[in-house]
């Protein structure tokens, strides 16, 4: 089975990110300082939106970048700017996070992650025949490139509705988040 | 070419270690970032599936999914900080005072 596979540049690109993405994602969430933690977050999110556009989805890794790296992670770092406090967090941070306390909870996540790659892995009692009927039925050709037009055509025509939704989330978003940040008329007397 | 399987993989582990981040972070503001991870790797999977099915479908759940980060970011945030305002600290074991 592991004989002299040939990689294409596509996978070797893919194998790379997909490593970039996991140990930044590792090291997101495992620092005392927020800030790095954060900014290995954003790399994380570069990484992700490589593989959009090595998956073909060139729309979706452009959003990746304006939103997420643009918007969500700055929306991050002003509220740490504004609750940072420098080194008397990070040493209440290190008191919070041990990571020799954390093992248990590492243990429950790789037996998770291990035994999902197990049951998809060609080493678990599945033969050959019931994968390939699992698969066969949604007939994979391979990565196709599907670009904004064709998400826009769809986005204001069948899935108009969603729109519409995802307009009203934003709304009860910005209405909650303006009146759980307002200080409150007794605290401000 | 990449394989479904290769995908999948990394979608999985993504979610793991953000299952791991919320599991042991007592910081809200991590276990936020956690929570973005987590979303980002349900991300991966339906635009791989969009692009393996050939069907833009697993984009539109793309833009349904960015559009609930950035409201859960908002909310979220202003949760943290309310709860900052309140109690001068993040820690999670601090809200047990909330419970009667």
């Amino acid at each position: 089975m592991m004989t002299t596979m040939v990689f294409s540049t596509t996978q070797i690109l893919f194998f790379i990110a997909a490593g970039v993405a996991l140990v930044s994602a590792l090291l997101t969430v495992t620092r005392y300082n927020a800030v790095h933690a954060l900014l290995y977050l954003v790399i994380t999110m570069l990484a992700i939106s490589l593989i959009f556009y090595l998956l073909g989805a060139s729309f979706a890794a452009a959003l990746q970048i304006i939103v997420y790296a643009g918007a969500i992670i700055v929306l991050f770092i002003f509220v740490t700017m504004m609750l940072h406090q420098g080194e008397i967090t990070i040493r209440q941070e290190s008191q919070l996070f041990r990571p020799g306390r954390s093992i248990g909870a590492g243990i429950l996540s790789l037996i998770l992650l291990f035994e999902v790659m197990f049951l998809l892995s060609p080493l678990s009692g599945l033969t050959e025949a019931d994968v390939n009927t699992a698969v066969s039925k949604v007939n994979v050709v391979g990565i196709n490139e599907i670009d904004a037009k064709e998400v826009g055509l769809k986005l204001f025509g069948p899935y108009l509705l969603l729109v519409e939704i995802a307009a009203l989330l934003l709304l009860t978003a910005l209405i909650g988040a303006f009146h759980l940040g307002r200080r409150h008329q007794e605290e401000a007397l | 070419m990449i394989t479904e399987e290769s995908v999948l993989f990394f979608s999985i582990a993504l979610f793991s270690i953000g299952v791991f981040g919320v599991l042991v972070r007592r910081n809200l503001l991590f276990i936020l970032i956690s929570i973005e991870l987590m979303l980002n790797a349900v991300a991966v999977l339906f635009v791989a599936a969009s692009s393996f099915h050939n069907n833009s479908d697993g984009q539109i759940m793309y833009l349904l999914i960015l559009t609930l980060a950035a409201s859960e970011v908002a909310v979220g945030l202003g949760l943290v900080i309310q709860m900052y305002r309140r109690s001068k600290t993040l820690d999670v074991d601090q809200l047990s005072s909330m419970k009667g």
